[in-house]
């Protein structure tokens, strides 16, 4: 347990000595609140869907976890030749136990990055549907960074070189956001669109992070919490299995 | 204090260590040198548990690496090729993630990482990042953290590699003393020929995954005849010169130099 635990709070002193990065890592979701949030609000609004900036904020936020997750859980790559992986994988200590540790360090990040992200929103003029729904939705945050989080680990865990992560981002991670209903309202999707949406894993998180901030769900929160907890699951399943077969 | 029987390590086809066999006495300074590829660093790695042998049976410290790897983990400490620091925690929260990692008690831990960085005078040192020491900064850190649960025996793989002379001699002052006060084990790889002769009671010559020789300097330089280390290792390891392929790894490292200004 304290073994978890420092490999957890290793993580977090990482990312608060880190500043640069976390500025850095801001910018984008920021140019696309600023972009799309303003720049299709008129038409958004002239199709009767309402205010865009208040539609697209909770898919900017998913967007910031998935990125944050996603590279933190694919840095076992650089680490397990350079960096402190080696340290851990010849401590006396599970692999199992050292996958949980990094994997729930590089989540905590990645909900503090979306939760950063969400308070900006607030700034661009996004608002909730009452101010305790931030609280409930970090929850939530916290399940879809853990499960990609476990997502990138397992992929990682089998790839050998760096040209494997361009691959990883290009054709899973960019696919998986720009087709998860972060950007557009899920209904009325011609039926391949909405096929693709239904399975991708982000358009769960977006889903009930937009039913829980502005009350605008399309699956429900019940069977988003099942597949978000199921894909948890499963992830967590296969990056142990990987994650033990590490060789380095 | 160690045996190897009988160790192979096949990746696909290719027979990285083949049917290799020797032992380390407890309290030696035991040398592996090779040519590049000769299948040093693996050996190393199912050493600590790190690679599975696929055949054959390794005992560390009278344990077992395949049926008790974490005993044989208490057992050691390593420094490896690579850096394996945490370069954005300080030096004295490395030491503090080892002690934790290998269940040092805090007190015993705090006592020990305080006595180890003045030992390999890093102590006004430890609340600076990793990542502006320089490298030999960071290879004393290494070992400083490698000992703090008081291992039996000391692993380094090419230890001194890109290291100039004056961290090389001080690195190695400390692993004799070390050595002499605490009997510390001590198993290192080469390809330097005077390191291995300065240092080793023992050395093995690994070529092409198999033990060529195995004995004192002395020994194999009457084995062969030859006049010098130097000699004698050409002798039975032959002059073709090793290209190894660029893999990911060593493509990987490339790059880590090139953007670490390191040669």
């Amino acid at each position: 347990m304290n073994k978890i635990y420092i490999l957890w709070l290793r993580q977090l002193k990482r990312y608060w000595r880190s500043r640069s990065r976390i500025v850095g890592s801001l910018v984008q979701p920021m140019l696309y609140l600023l972009a799309l949030g303003y720049g299709f609000g008129a038409v958004f609004r002239q199709a009767g869907q309402g205010n865009y900036l208040t539609f697209l904020a909770p898919g900017v936020v998913g967007m910031t976890i998935i990125f944050s997750a996603i590279f933190s859980g694919m840095e076992v790559i650089w680490d397990r030749q350079f960096g402190f992986l080696k340290e851990t994988l010849v401590a006396p200590m599970p692999r199992f136990n050292i996958m949980l540790g990094r994997t729930l360090g590089g989540a905590t990040v990645a909900t503090l990055q979306g939760m950063i992200v969400l308070l900006i929103s607030l700034l661009f003029g996004f608002r909730p549907v009452n101010p305790w729904a931030i609280a409930t939705v970090i929850p939530f945050m916290f399940l879809v960074a853990l499960m990609f989080t476990a997502l990138g680990t397992a992929i990682a865990s089998v790839l050998n070189d760096m040209q494997g992560f361009q691959l990883i981002i290009n054709f899973l991670v960019m696919p998986m956001f720009f087709l998860s209903g972060a950007l557009y309202p899920l209904q009325g999707l011609p039926l391949g669109l909405a096929a693709v949406a239904r399975v991708n894993p982000l358009s769960y998180g977006v889903d009930a992070f937009r039913d829980l901030l502005i009350g605008a769900g399309h699956y429900g929160l019940a069977i988003d919490s099942a597949v978000l907890v199921g894909l948890i699951v499963a992830f967590l399943a296969a990056g142990s299995r990987f994650f033990s077969r590490v060789e380095v | 204090m160690i045996e190897v029987k009988g160790v192979t390590k096949k990746f696909d086809k290719v027979v990285a260590v083949d049917d290799v066999s020797f032992a380390v006495n407890a309290g030696e300074i035991f040398a592996l040198l090779g040519p590049n590829g000769a299948g040093k660093s693996t050996t190393i790695k199912m050493l600590t548990t790190l690679l599975r042998p696929t055949a054959g049976s390794v005992t560390v410290n009278g344990f077992d690496v395949a049926q008790q790897p974490d005993q044989v983990r208490r057992s050691f400490g390593i420094v490896f090729q690579d850096p394996s620091l945490d370069v954005e925690l300080t030096a004295w929260e490395n030491m503090e993630i080892h002690g934790v990692l290998y269940d040092v008690p805090r007190a015993q831990r705090n006592e020990r990482s305080e006595q180890l960085l003045k030992f390999v005078e890093l102590w006004d040192r430890k609340d600076d990042v990793v990542k502006v020491f320089s490298g030999g900064m960071k290879r004393r850190l290494e070992i400083a953290r490698g000992l703090l649960h008081s291992p039996k025996i000391m692993f380094l793989d090419e230890p001194t590699l890109g290291l100039d002379p004056q961290t090389r001699n001080s690195m190695w002052s400390y692993l004799r003393e070390l050595n002499k006060a605490q009997g510390t084990t001590v198993l290192f790889t080469t390809h330097y020929m005077e390191e291995a002769e300065r240092i080793a009671q023992r050395i093995a010559i690994i070529d092409q995954g198999k033990i060529v020789a195995l004995g004192t300097a002395a020994e194999l330089k009457e084995k062969t005849g030859k006049a010098s280390l130097e000699d004698a290792f050409l002798a039975l390891t032959g002059k073709q010169i090793r290209d190894e392929a660029a893999d990911p790894k060593e493509l990987m490292r490339a790059f880590m130099r090139s953007r670490m200004g390191q040669k």
